[in-house]
Order: structure tokens, then C-alpha cells, then sequence
């Protein structure tokens, strides 16, 4: 039986007077895909954090492969990718790519790696010269670059355009495909529906889901009403509507509902102007924000 | 697990420190404000202070020529500051563009990261000593024995010891923007004081009351001393104790910076 990738039992962490996480237990096992979601401050980062050790549990115990994740034969066996990490601007790619290399006991090859986050072209090139899609990609090198077990990235794709985004998706579906634990979070629905078999979803530092992507579509069987008003409705008006989650920013409209007819039956009753309508059926991100918004106001 | 597998789990250290001692040495060097600064600059003053006297005795009646005095005090001055203002700066920079961050979560040891640092600068030392020193004798004539010119690089060299110490305080102290007015407030005078520029003599007397104890003062001593312009009776012992002294006093506050960052930021 080998150890989880990830463990974390009862963690809670505490900036000061901030209740980062709280109580949170969970598991990951070597190959799984995780994907964790959650407003922003809601906990995702340093839930990550501290499965690498690179922050204290208040209370609790993180493990990697069973370890403490500040030993170094746990950190070994990892890849990286970090928000608003630096890397130094006056090295040449393929210089900071061996430097990565040598940190790790049976590494890829150098042109592997390169090729890998696809900056063959780019390899000769300072790093302070790389655009900004470029950086991510460089941080992909250097986290796949020791051929880890698990892989944990931290809003992998921001800065990238639809054409990296895609390709850098695919590198890690592949990377996935060959038995690689993976770790995201990310703030792209559609990334965690297209990568993860598994999404924990994070607010106010608690679990709030822990399952299937298919498992939490469902979680809010519905349909989800839109539309566009020139005056935003008043708070009476929408009174004693079974809404499952709503948002109003400025002229638009976003309602989540069981029961669409009768809703919009009661909204022209009630005299709501009503533009550009739309109903469909509620996807991911509608589920996230109808368990994130319950979790606000219930 | 195999036994194969077990002795595999940790890189080996010696290409991992070669890997970053050399990376280290290329960032520094590739930032012309630093590399140019560094190994230019001890030549530079030798040319526009020492140049016109430096066959001239250091002072009436002294063997010592000003030109060997102005060579040793540059060699001083050079590897301090590589030290001190390259290392103080360029480690907050890091610090400032968060390249900290990304290197915690490998498995790259700290002392390591740090040997490296520490090599890296030395190699810079080094070389704006060797620069220096050849323009002292192709370009002044400064002429001393092969075992002067030997003492005075090896000293030099060791002195700098207890300035990586400061300049890895600095660098976990100072803020990037900060790293290098407050670096060169406390370099530049200091050097002034401890008579690298000028003999102590020629200086105002409360600065010939505070120079005894200043590090650069004591460092100055010893490498005076290599090229028998020493200004003080002391032994060079004394001087000794005192950069040992030093070096763990700066280590130490190093240490305590460099904790007390990484609880900020790690904790």
C-alpha cells in the first residue's frame, strides 16, 4: 500500500486574526487529477502551500508521500508552478533549466523539458527577454523538468493566450495519462471540467464539495435564467422566488433555478422589464456559484 | 524499494552546487551596474587618485610608496564591495521579484543556494583583484616581491570573508529600492573612515578616533601590512581576532535576518 501524494488531516491555518483554512481533511492518491476551485481568499493557495510545506499548519498534519513535505526526498519527487513567483531574468532558458535539473535525482533531459512547454525556440533566449505566456510556459519546464510524480500548479494559465492555454492543457492531460498525480487550482471552469476527475471546492477555507465534476453539475439540477433590465429589480420584486442562487450586477441579471417557469411567470407578473432573455441548462460554473453563494447567505 | 532506488532519492550535491555556483556567477556577471562597477571601479580610483603619486613615499620620510598603499587599499576596497553593495542588492532584488518563492519548493538545499551565492561572489572578488593588480603594474609600475603580490591577493581575498556576512544581512534587511542607498550610505563612508582613500593620518582626528574599530579599518591593517604600509603598531594577530570577531558577529546577524524573513514569508 503506498502512502497518499497528498494528506491533509485536520489542517487549519491561521494568519493572525485571518482563518485561512479550517479543519480541512483530505486525501489525494498517486495518479489522481484534482482540481481545486474557489472564489478568490477563499483558501486555495494555501491549501497548496501547505501540502509542499512551504507554510506551517497551525493545527494539523500535511504529508506528502507520507512524509513531512519539507523532506527533501518528498520534495524531490515534485513539480511546481507558483503564482507571482520570480525567476532570474539574466539566465538563458536552457541554463535555468539545467539549473532545475541538477535539484533532482533522475531529471528529464534537458531538450525534453524545453520541448515540453514548447520553447525550443526560446531556449538560447534571456529570461527577462520571454513574454509573458512565455514565463508560464518556462515555469511548466522547471516543474516538469525533474520528472516528478506529482505536479502542483497554482493558476497555471493566467497570462496565457487561448492558443498556449490549449496546448499547455494538453501537456498536462498527457502528463496525467501517464500516471502523474496533478494538483490545480484555477479560476477556469472549463479547465478543471476538461482535466480533473475529481473538484474540491474551497470557500471560507472549508471543503464545501468533494467530488465528480458530473457529481457536482448535479448537485444543482436547474436551469439558469439570464437577462438584461435598464433599472436592476428591486429586492421585492424578486421576494419569495425559489432561486437556488442570484446575482445583479448592474443591468444583468443571473438567476439559478428548479423551477424556470414559474419563475418567469411570477417576474413578468410582478411587471420586471425583461431584455434579452436566455434559459439554459446550469453548468459548472453555475453549480460553483450557487454552492459558493449559499455558502455567503444561506 | 530497491537499494538502487533509495540511494537515488536526493540529487547529489556536488553538480548541484557546481549548477548554481555557476548560474550564480552569471547573473551577477551579466548586470553590467554590478560586474562593471565591481571589477572596474578599484582600477578606475587607482587611475584617477593613485596614478599621479604613486611613486611618491606615502608620506615624508616612509619607504612605502603612495602606490603600493593605493594598490592594497583598492584590493580592499574592491572585494568588500563586491560583497557588501553586489550581494546586499542583488539578494534583495531577488527577495523583491519573489525568485525566493519558487526555489522553496525545490528540493535545493539552503546551504547550497548559499555556498553558491558565497563562491559566486568570490569569483568576482577575485578577479577584480587580478584586474587591479595588473593595472597597478603594467600601468603604474607599482613594483613589489612575487610573495607580496601573493600575501596581499590571499588576504584581500580572506578578508572579504566577514563582508559576505554583511552583505547577506543587508540583502535580507534592505527592501529592493532601498538595498542600494542604504548599502552605499554605510559602504562608502566607511571606507572614507577607515583610511582606504586617504592615509588616516591626513583625516580629521574624531575620524582617527572612530577608525580603530571599524572592520574595513582592521581588514586595511592586514593588507597594508602585505605591502609594509601598515599605519598602526598592532600585530596583525590582534587584526585577525578581529575580522574572525566580525565574521561572526555579521554571520550571525545574517542569520537572524535571513530567519526572520523566511518566517514572514513561510511561517
Amino acid at each position: 500500500m503506498s502512502a497518499p501524494a497528498v494528506e491533509l488531516v485536520n489542517v487549519s491555518k491561521r494568519y493572525g486574526e485571518v482563518h485561512a483554512l479550517d479543519d480541512v481533511t483530505l486525501a489525494i492518491q498517486p495518479g489522481e487529477v484534482v482540481a481545486m476551485l474557489g472564489p478568490n481568499g477563499a483558501g486555495k493557495t494555501t491549501s497548496i502551500s501547505l501540502m509542499l510545506g512551504m507554510r506551517n499548519p497551525t493545527f494539523g498534519t500535511a504529508r506528502l508521500f507520507g512524509m513531512d513535505p519539507k523532506d527533501l526526498r518528498a520534495r524531490s519527487r515534485i513539480g511546481v508552478m507558483l503564482q507571482e513567483s520570480g525567476v532570474p531574468g539574466m539566465l538563458r532558458v536552457e541554463e535555468i533549466v539545467d539549473l532545475f535539473r541538477s535539484y533532482y535525482p533522475a531529471p528529464l533531459s534537458r531538450s525534453e523539458a524545453i520541448q515540453m512547454a514548447g520553447l525550443e525556440a526560446k531556449a538560447h533566449s534571456l529570461v527577462k527577454d520571454l513574454s509573458g505566456g512565455q514565463h508560464q510556459r518556462l515555469y511548466l519546464a522547471l516543474a516538469v523538468c525533474g520528472n516528478p510524480d506529482a505536479l502542483f500548479l497554482d493558476e497555471p494559465t493566467v497570462g496565457m493566450d487561448v492558443e498556449g492555454r490549449r496546448r499547455f492543457l494538453e501537456e498536462i492531460g498527457e502528463l496525467a495519462a501517464k500516471g502523474r498525480t496533478v494538483v490545480l487550482t484555477t479560476h477556469y471552469l472549463e479547465e478543471a471540467d476538461q482535466l480533473a476527475k475529481r473538484i474540491i471546492v474551497i470557500n471560507h477555507g472549508r471543503v464545501i464539495a468533494d467530488s465528480s465534476p458530473a457529481a457536482i453539475k448535479a448537485r444543482v439540477a436547474g436551469k439558469r435564467i439570464t437577462f438584461s433590465t435598464t433599472a436592476p429589480p428591486e429586492e421585492s420584486q424578486l421576494a419569495g422566488l425559489r432561486l437556488s442562487s442570484r446575482q445583479i450586477e448592474d443591468h444583468r441579471v443571473r438567476l439559478l433555478t428548479n423551477e424556470p417557469e414559474e419563475v418567469l411567470r411570477e417576474l413578468f407578473r410582478r411587471g420586471v422589464e425583461i431584455q434579452n432573455l436566455e434559459v439554459a441548462g446550469a453548468d459548472l460554473e453555475e453549480a460553483f456559484l450557487a454552492m459558493t453563494h449559499h455558502d455567503v447567505a444561506p | 524499494m530497491s537499494a538502487v532506488a533509495a540511494l537515488n532519492v536526493t540529487a547529489s550535491i556536488a553538480p548541484m552546487l557546481a549548477r548554481q555556483s555557476y548560474a550564480e556567477f552569471v547573473k551577477l556577471f551579466r548586470v553590467p551596474a554590478f560586474s562593471v562597477t565591481s571589477i572596474v571601479l578599484p582600477s578606475m580610483f587607482y587611475a584617477f587618485i593613485g596614478l599621479g603619486q604613486a611613486s611618491e613615499p606615502l608620506y615624508p620620510g616612509s619607504s612605502v610608496t603612495f602606490g603600493a598603499y593605493f594598490l592594497a587599499s583598492m584590493a580592499l576596497y574592491g572585494v568588500a564591495n563586491v560583497m557588501v553593495l553586489g550581494f546586499g542588492i542583488s539578494l534583495a532584488n531577488e527577495r523583491g521579484q519573489k525568485q525566493d518563492l519558487l526555489m522553496k519548493s525545490t528540493p535545493l538545499p539552503a546551504p547550497v543556494f548559499f555556498t553558491a551565492k558565497a563562491a559566486s561572489a568570490l569569483a568576482i572578488a577575485l578577479i577584480s583583484i587580478i584586474v587591479l593588480g595588473l593595472f597597478a603594474a603594467v600601468v603604474a609600475g607599482v613594483q613589489l616581491s612575487a610573495s607580496q603580490w601573493l600575501t596581499l591577493g590571499w588576504r584581500a581575498m580572506l578578508c572579504s570573508i566577514p563582508f559576505i556576512g554583511l552583505g547577506f544581512a543587508l540583502g535580507y534587511l534592505a527592501g529592493p529600492n532601498s538595498a542600494p542607498a542604504v548599502t552605499n550610505l554605510i559602504y562608502l563612508p566607511t571606507a572614507f573612515a577607515s583610511g582606504l582613500f586617504f592615509p588616516l593620518r591626513l583625516l580629521p582626528h574624531f575620524l582617527q578616533q572612530i577608525a580603530p574599530y571599524l572592520p574595513l579599518y582592521r581588514a586595511a591593517q592586514l593588507v597594508w601590512d602585505s605591502v609594509g604600509a601598515r599605519t598602526e603598531g598592532g600585530s596583525i594577530t590582534t587584526d585577525w581576532f578581529y575580522m574572525g570577531a566580525y565574521a561572526v558577529a555579521f554571520f550571525l546577524i545574517a542569520l537572524w535576518a535571513y530567519r526572520r524573513d523566511q518566517g514572514r514569508k513561510f511561517n
